[in-house]
């Protein structure tokens, strides 16, 4: 529907360049490139965009720098588009506020998916009394989760974190991020608590509990509510 | 036995030498009534015989001379001189002398040529197993490479004659190739993590139902072929393990599944926890492996011979080194009825945490 955003490519690949401006020019996104950090940063400041891919090994400054420096005062999303596929880079990049991480080589299919849901985050922004997928329901206001026109009964935890998760969906959230949320800071190794709880709160939203499509694992990183 | 003694010291070898010829010099002085002098001169050299073969040649030369003295000194007539009275015995002592010296002379040679044929054979054979693997790489990568230039190139100069049906499949092809390729690159680049002996596994807890979830959806292409039961046991403990490895094990076992059975050949994937092991099953109805073949699977680099085409024969290895980063191992037997198992047993820490024990 938006498609008439901007995109900021920050990436030294000449290849990767082209191939994503033609990507997303046929998907009629208006696209801007930028071929190392610096010159990523000074056009994101000149014209800020509707969002950036960033990627992560560029040749002037480590990208990750780059994303601590955008995000200071950039609030529209920044998707990480990176070889870089060690479990310790995604999550760095996700608490420094990346909104998605994609790692090279991607699906054309899976990356315009991503920026479709990054920008429909913006647009909804709290607000959202209701959230719906599929045929699960989340009432924010009312405090109620229905499943196929039947409440669910969720106990205390299991609302907050179902709720967290809804609230930021199509975002990877990372483990600990979502213990220090649900948990507090003390919690942050306790990651058992957040296997226990996903996999109670799986048996009573998914139709499948073990082939889940509302909450799905990022491996070894965390964890994705999907809207579709 | 025989290298045993070669890689003993100079100053062993010497020992060895002096002592065994002092001993049995004293047991033919005990015996030389009975026997005579000149079965002495035989029995000395036997000893010196055996020594040439376990000893390098300067202790035995030793033991030659030492030998030869000690005939002349004790057991020639006259004896305690070193005079000879007969000259038949000056003869014999000197044929001694030279067949010692011979024979030390000439094993050690035989050994040197030994050893250089051996280090030749070894030679030999890494740079056999150096060109397999190369030629083995370079296909792997050339393959697809050949089908990406070759589809691109003539979409650049045929595309707009083509029917759209053969696009179609030129596209498919491309995408097919590129997947190879990907995953050829993600196997050399497992195998080196392994290799660089930096690899650790980072523990964290984990859903075994999720972890294996996790590995059967990033196989779902392949899998759609291969009709599969998964049967985890409800009370399952949360364990810990390194996520991103294990599943990366498992998608290799699985993947080996999928490629060397017939389509809708069923698998299935079991998994318990007893006695702080954590046992993964994962098994197949297809033609199970051959007895050579259980051993070397997890080789680097090895393909069974007369196995399908395709892969560098890491997958294995690479999932064996990942399980063994956990402190456990895998093993391959094969069903009564012929299938393949694969048993991967890791010891493991669990959480006696359950979601009604609400923190």
């Amino acid at each position: 529907m938006n498609h008439d955003a901007s995109i900021l490519i920050i990436d030294d690949e000449r290849q990767i360049r082209k191939l994503l401006q033609i990507i997303l020019n046929s998907a009629r996104y208006h696209v801007v490139e930028a071929t190392n950090g610096k010159e990523g940063l000074t056009m994101a400041a000149m014209h800020p965009p509707d969002l950036i891919l960033l990627d992560l090994g560029l040749p002037d400054e480590d990208g990750q720098n780059i994303l601590i420096k955008l995000r200071e005062w950039y609030v529209s999303p920044i998707i990480i588009l990176s070889v870089r596929e060690s479990e310790e880079e995604i999550i760095r990049a996700l608490d420094n506020g990346a909104n998605d991480y994609l790692v090279k080589p991607f699906r054309t299919g899976e990356l315009l998916a991503r920026i479709r849901n990054a920008l429909r985050l913006i647009k909804e922004v709290d607000g959202t009394a209701h959230i719906q997928t599929g045929n699960l329901n989340i009432d924010l206001t009312g405090r109620v989760v229905i499943k196929k026109d039947a409440v669910i009964k969720l106990t205390a935890t299991e609302y907050s974190l179902l709720t967290l998760l809804a609230r930021n969906h199509d975002k990877v959230l990372t483990h600990q991020y979502i213990l220090k949320e649900i948990w507090g800071p003390g919690y942050i190794e306790q990651s058992q608590y957040l296997r226990v709880f996903i996999a109670q709160i799986r048996k009573k939203i998914e139709d499948d509990p073990d082939n889940p499509i509302i909450i799905t694992t990022e491996s070894g990183i965390g964890y994705r509510f999907n809207i579709e | 036995m025989l290298n045993g003694y070669l890689d003993r010291s100079k100053s062993q070898q010497y020992s060895i030498s002096i002592i065994a010829t002092l001993s049995l010099s004293a047991v033919c002085y005990v015996i030389s009534p009975y026997i005579g002098y000149l079965a002495v001169a035989l029995v000395l050299l036997f000893t010196v015989s055996i020594l040439s073969v376990i000893l390098s040649v300067f202790p035995v030369l030793l033991a030659a001379i030492l030998s030869a003295l000690i005939w002349d000194f004790f057991f020639i007539p006259p004896p305690f001189t070193f005079h000879i009275g007969k000259t038949e015995d000056i003869l014999i002592l000197a044929m001694y002398v030279t067949i010692a010296l011979v024979n030390g002379i000439l094993n050690s040679r035989i050994r040197h040529y030994e050893k250089m044929a051996r280090h030749r054979e070894g030679r030999l054979k890494s740079l056999k197993l150096y060109n397999a693997v190369f030629s083995s790489i370079s296909h792997e990568l050339r393959t697809p490479l050949t089908t990406i230039m070759g589809v691109t190139e003539n979409l650049t100069d045929q595309g707009q004659k083509l029917p759209e049906q053969d696009k179609k499949v030129l596209y498919n092809e491309l995408y097919i190739a590129s997947n190879r390729l990907n995953r050829v690159v993600d196997n050399l680049m497992n195998m080196s993590r392994l290799e660089s002996g930096h690899l650790e596994a980072k523990y964290d807890w984990c859903d075994v139902r999720e972890l294996i979830r996790s590995a059967l959806n990033r196989l779902s292409d392949e899998m759609k072929s291969h009709p599969l039961k998964v049967d985890i046991p409800e009370g399952l403990p949360i364990v810990r393990l390194d996520f991103g490895l294990m599943e990366q094990a498992l998608y290799n076992i699985l993947q080996n599944v999928c490629f060397h059975t017939p389509e809708k050949t069923p698998a299935s994937v079991e998994a318990f926890f007893q006695d702080g092991i954590l046992e993964i099953i994962i098994s197949d109805d297809g033609p199970g492996f051959k007895e050579e073949d259980k051993f070397r699977a997890f080789e680097k680099f090895y393909r069974s011979p007369g196995a399908r085409s395709g892969g560098l024969g890491l997958g294995l290895s690479i999932a064996k080194g990942f399980i063994q980063a956990h402190g456990g191992d895998i093993s391959i037997e094969n069903k009564k009825s012929g299938g393949a198992v694969f048993n991967i047993r890791i010891p493991v820490y669990i959480s006696n945490l359950s979601a009604e024990n609400e923190p």
